[in-house]
């Protein structure tokens, strides 16, 4: 068996690759769910039914030419940790982080493909790109999923197209999303008439972990909703040009801030400065919050020769399980807190205060 | 916005419903709602509503008896309002009837557009061509161009022997 933690990229290579638009565009990703004929789905399934799936398809995926040098494993192989650093990674959900016997997961060396085996559906595949890049993503997961029907009997309705679980996946079973920052927006206190518009089109828009999830450093999902009677590349040409929207809107939001309030925009990023820079304990939550003003901080040059990356990288290594995996003790909420802290302060001393006209 | 019950009358109740991780949208004229016992919060879920089961049939203890349940894996239409999803790819087509209404409010179209796997793509457009070449054979018949009738049926025939199943499931 691989060792996750030997497996996946570290958290500085991780933040560190580009892609289009990676101001605002954190990620693009795009998920196929897909199920076996003559099978129940996960939720249905006995343990035994599940594990027969499981069987045939771990194997199947392992082999595609996208997958070669993968990590593949059973979910009762993984610790309750393994598979929280997987969620804070956005690799699977926190569903599928709930799951044990009869689920598994693929992920291959680059962390561009991520398998999810038996989580609502039998197969919930997806490709990862950084930045705004959801046709790139779309072509990939297009491609892997032809090399995979070659291999499994996908369950298909002529009028309905790929049966899903879940009805509101039905017909194209994908999801195309991207994961926005979008300090602007929030500041300007834009943010809400903008989901209420983009929720109108038949979008989503979701917290940091997806579905049920608060917007924890202005961090948003924005995705697809409908999966029957629009194409696949219809969907993504639709999600294009809201996407270019949002973003231009958050560009405008930046620049009116900077221009009409700039004391505001000032006061926040130095608070959040003072307080990461200074502060001995202090939460998750408040982290990431904080460092999101950070990040726009970096954006708008107040912080000459800090670079994004190491914003990000704080982003992924002050979440819990990312924090615990750094400590051989097993440690309590309170005391991550005091680490937490500590290495925000050792991480930002070559990081000075932001400068201001 | 009109009621998406008796398509009628215009839709003055709006709900919406989280079942499981699942937003639903239901919009209703007053009458429709109060047949449907919406005014009764504890007595509605939305699953029974789409699936046409009312509330009061869900209290009638024979109802279980009468329950549809998938051939194949056993699901029936409790487990779906407790879930929201369904138990097998064939319980599309047990619950064919209750389903069709929830497709319309929850998506764009009721007829997949896209990506088919290659291995049935033959067949589907088989299938749709079959489809039109009944409708252009039965308006022969009408229009009592029996020419064009026994051209089209010939075709038919012909195509029909391509797929032995019209519908691949």
């Amino acid at each position: 068996m691989k060792n996750l933690h030997e497996f996946l990229i570290s958290p500085t290579q991780a933040t560190q690759q580009h892609g289009p638009h990676d101001r605002i565009v954190m990620s693009s990703r795009v998920r196929l769910a897909r199920n076996v004929r003559e099978s129940s789905f996960p939720g249905w399934a006995k343990k035994p039914e599940r594990v027969k799936i499981l069987d045939s398809i771990l194997p199947a995926v392992s082999a595609l030419p996208e997958m070669a040098d993968s990590f593949a494993e059973s979910m009762d192989n993984l610790t309750p940790l393994d598979k929280q650093i997987l969620v804070e990674r956005h690799l699977i959900s926190r569903e599928h982080a709930a799951k044990s016997v009869g689920s598994g997961i693929v992920l291959n060396r680059e962390e561009s493909f991520c398998v999810m085996i038996n989580e609502e559906d039998h197969l919930r595949m997806q490709a990862l790109r950084p930045g705004f890049q959801i046709r790139e993503a779309w072509n990939a997961i297009d491609q892997m999923d032809s090399a995979l029907e070659k291999k499994l009997n996908f369950a298909f309705d002529n009028e309905l197209g790929y049966l899903t679980a879940c009805p509101t996946n039905l017909g194209t079973g994908i999801r195309v999303s991207a994961m926005l920052h979008l300090p602007g927006l929030v500041l300007g206190e834009q943010i809400n008439p903008i989901i209420q518009s983009v929720n109108k089109l038949g979008l989503a828009v979701r917290g940091l972990y997806g579905e049920g999830t608060e917007a924890l450093g202005n961090v948003f999902q924005v995705s697809n909703q409908m999966t029957l009677g629009e194409s696949e590349t219809g969907i993504v040409e639709r999600l294009e040009k809201v996407l270019a929207q949002i973003i231009e809107h958050e560009e405008n939001a930046r620049l009116s801030l900077m221009e009409k309030k700039p004391k505001t925009v000032y006061n926040h990023i130095g608070r959040a400065y003072g307080i990461l820079a200074n502060a001995h304990s202090i939460s998750s939550k408040e982290t990431m919050n904080l460092l999101s003003l950070l990040r726009l901080g970096v954006d708008l040059n107040l912080f000459p020769g800090a670079k994004r990356a190491l914003v990000d990288e704080l982003f992924l290594t002050t979440q819990p399980a990312h924090l615990q995996k750094q400590i051989s003790d097993k440690l309590s909420a309170e005391e991550r807190d005091l680490i937490r802290a500590d290495m925000v302060r050792e991480r930002l001393k070559g990081v000075s205060r932001p400068v201001t006209k | 916005m009109i009621c998406c019950v008796c398509k009628e009358k215009p839709a003055t109740v709006h709900l919406t419903q989280i079942v499981g991780e699942k937003m639903q949208k239901l919009d209703l004229c007053e009458d429709c709602a109060k047949a449907k016992g919406v005014n009764d919060p504890t007595s509605f879920a939305m699953a029974d509503l789409m699936l046409g089961l009312g509330a009061s049939q869900e209290l009638d203890p024979t109802a279980g008896a009468l329950e549809i349940k998938c051939p194949r894996c056993g699901f029936s239409q409790a487990d779906f309002k407790k879930s929201g999803r369904l138990g097998c790819p064939e319980c599309y087509q047990t619950f064919a009837d209750g389903l069709a209404g929830l497709l319309k409010t929850m998506h764009k179209g009721t007829r997949h557009i896209g990506k088919t796997p290659e291995a049935l793509r033959k067949s589907r457009e088989t299938g749709d061509r079959l489809k039109l070449l009944q409708k252009k054979l039965n308006k022969a018949v009408e229009t009592e161009d029996f020419e064009l009738a026994a051209q089209l049926r010939d075709e038919i025939k012909a195509l029909s022997g391509v797929v032995p199943t019209k519908t691949a499931r």
